[in-house]
């Protein structure tokens, strides 16, 4: 079952057509990469589902407005609050009672390593607890569908692989459904099951890719396979930002 | 971008020593000067002088400082009042803010010296004058800062929140609303030592009691002495407000310090 289906959505904004004509689905329990150049209009998209933008043309079905958990490009922690009550604000907005709401959040503390950190405040910690401190936020709204936008983009290479490493376990162990837009060639193939590549400015889907390799991925000796698949999605993006030598 | 507002707050006694001693050794010159040119008082007394006329009519000085704690108080409190809660409407309806802040501005164009005695005309000898004077003063830095401070909020934590479900009031309870405290405390440092100053000039104009009826009444009888032994004192009032809200503000955005540390 499709939890979530875009068709045919074109955006202009001002007199920039950002999106051209999207087309693109992702199933229950499928991991979903959107890969595209920078200022290709990944995050336009994500605006749109989560009604930060008014939708103008095509269609998005499968999904009300609430079945979104949303985790921005940079982390958004609010600094001025405690990790704890970082962790909470969503189902705070929900109106789940304070004490329920901690209860919740600390059901899955541990998994995300941030056991130790829940009366830190944001800036006390470092990018990726910080950025494990964004998805714990995001995952306990319990919402169907996980909108992650770069959620390790922002990290240092070694972290950055870390984090993959331990996602990718965790992903496993709980099967979200999930959007994820990202950059990395590297990251849409170890985490995802299908990637959809966007072209440049305004975007369309150009390559919808199946990415058939057992998982864990990450973690052990890259296979043929990885190499096959990351070296046409590499070609695929390069031929159209025309960098191709 | 976000707007860089000053952090510190009153942040160890250490960093104040060079103020102390370069504030001390003005007045050991001003001593000096005073003793060796054989100046008269009248002229201008020594800070010897001055403290032994604080010690001397330490009952007049405090029945008269009272007053002008109230007025500051009183006013301050008005013109919070009415800023923050002015701030929220204007927050939920920019139509209306951009309507209304020219009139704020011209507000803050009014002198004092001209817009004073009127108020005490209208308004009589009692507290009234000296609080409306003590609110127009501080109210605008106020306002300034809430409305500024809520236009910093982070447009991400705001896209967040919406993602979430939530209401243009949660969003402003829980993200705009403590964006804007650090400029709130940025505009309340500055407001308070707006506020003492008004407070004491509405006094000089009309009033009955206060440190600015002492200041006048020791000008008209020809004591330099006694106006700055009452100029101390408004000082050290000053003084004792601005560090209060300061100790304040350490614990309010006790985030913030832990933000620069890094
Ligand atoms: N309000 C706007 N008016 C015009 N262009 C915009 C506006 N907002 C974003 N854009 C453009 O839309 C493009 C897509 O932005 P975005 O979705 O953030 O890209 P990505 O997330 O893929 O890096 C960018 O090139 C940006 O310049
Ligand atoms: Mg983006």
């Amino acid at each position: 079952m499709n939890l979530l289906e875009l068709n045919h959505v074109s955006v202009t904004l001002g007199d920039t057509a950002v999106l051209n004509d999207i087309n693109l689905h992702v199933a229950e329990g499928e991991f979903v990469s959107i890969l595209g150049p920078s200022g290709a209009g990944k995050s336009t998209i994500f605006r749109l589902l989560t009604g930060t933008l008014p939708l103008q043309d095509g269609a998005i079905t499968g999904a009300g407005q609430n079945s979104f958990a949303f985790m921005p490009q940079r982390d958004a922690l609010m600094p001025w609050r405690r990790i704890i009550d970082n962790l909470t604000l969503g189902l705070e907005v929900q109106g789940v009672p304070r004490k329920k709401a901690r209860a919740q959040v600390t059901l899955l503390l541990e998994d995300f390593g941030l056991e130790c950190f829940t009366s830190h405040y944001p800036a006390q910690l470092s990018g990726g607890m910080r950025q494990r401190a964004a998805l714990l936020r995001t995952i306990v709204q319990g919402r169907p569908v996980q909108l992650l936008d770069e959620p390790f983009g922002a990290l240092d290479a070694l972290t950055r692989t870390q984090m993959q490493t331990w996602f990718e376990a965790r992903w496993q162990a709980a099967r979200w459904t999930t959007l994820l837009v990202t950059h990395d060639v590297r990251e849409a193939v170890a985490l995802s099951d299908r990637i959809y590549v966007l072209s440049r400015r305004p975007a369309h889907v150009i390559a919808e890719i199946t990415v058939p390799i057992p998982r864990p991925r990450l973690g052990r000796p890259i296979c043929a396979q990885v190499h096959a698949i990351e070296a046409q999605l590499l070609e695929t993006l390069l031929d159209q930002t025309g960098e191709k030598p | 971008m976000q707007r860089p507002v000053p952090r510190q707050a009153g942040r160890g006694l250490v960093h104040g020593i060079p103020a102390v001693l370069s504030v001390a050794s003005a007045f050991v010159i001003w001593e000096i000067y005073v003793r060796l040119s054989g100046i008269s008082p009248l002229m201008l007394p020594a800070p010897s002088r001055v403290l032994d006329q604080i010690m001397l009519n330490r009952a007049l000085l405090w029945d008269n400082t009272v007053p002008t704690l109230k007025a500051t108080f009183a006013g301050f409190s008005l013109s919070l009042t009415v800023a923050f809660s002015l701030s929220v409407v204007l927050d939920f309806m920019p139509r209306v803010r951009r309507a209304l802040f020219p009139i704020f501005v011209v507000s803050q164009t009014l002198p004092l010296v001209a817009i004073a005695p009127l108020v005490v005309l209208w308004f009589g000898f009692d507290l009234t004058p000296k609080v409306l004077l003590v609110a127009l003063v501080t109210f605008f830095p106020m306002l300034v800062a809430l409305v500024d401070g809520y236009a910093s909020t982070d447009p991400e934590i705001e896209d967040l929140m919406r993602s979430m479900g939530a209401s243009r009031t949660d969003i402003f309870r829980s993200a705009r609303f403590p964006s804007a405290m650090p400029y709130f405390f940025a505009g309340l440092r500055i407001s308070i030592t707006y506020a003492v100053v008004a407070a004491i000039f509405a006094e000089y104009v009309g009033a009955r009691a206060g440190l600015g009826i002492v200041i006048l009444n020791a000008k008209n009888s020809f004591r330099p002495d006694l106006v700055l032994a009452a100029v101390v004192i408004s000082s050290l009032l000053t003084l004792v407000l601005f560090a209060a809200t300061a100790m304040l503000q350490r614990i309010v955005l006790r985030w913030r310090d832990l933000e620069e540390r890094r």
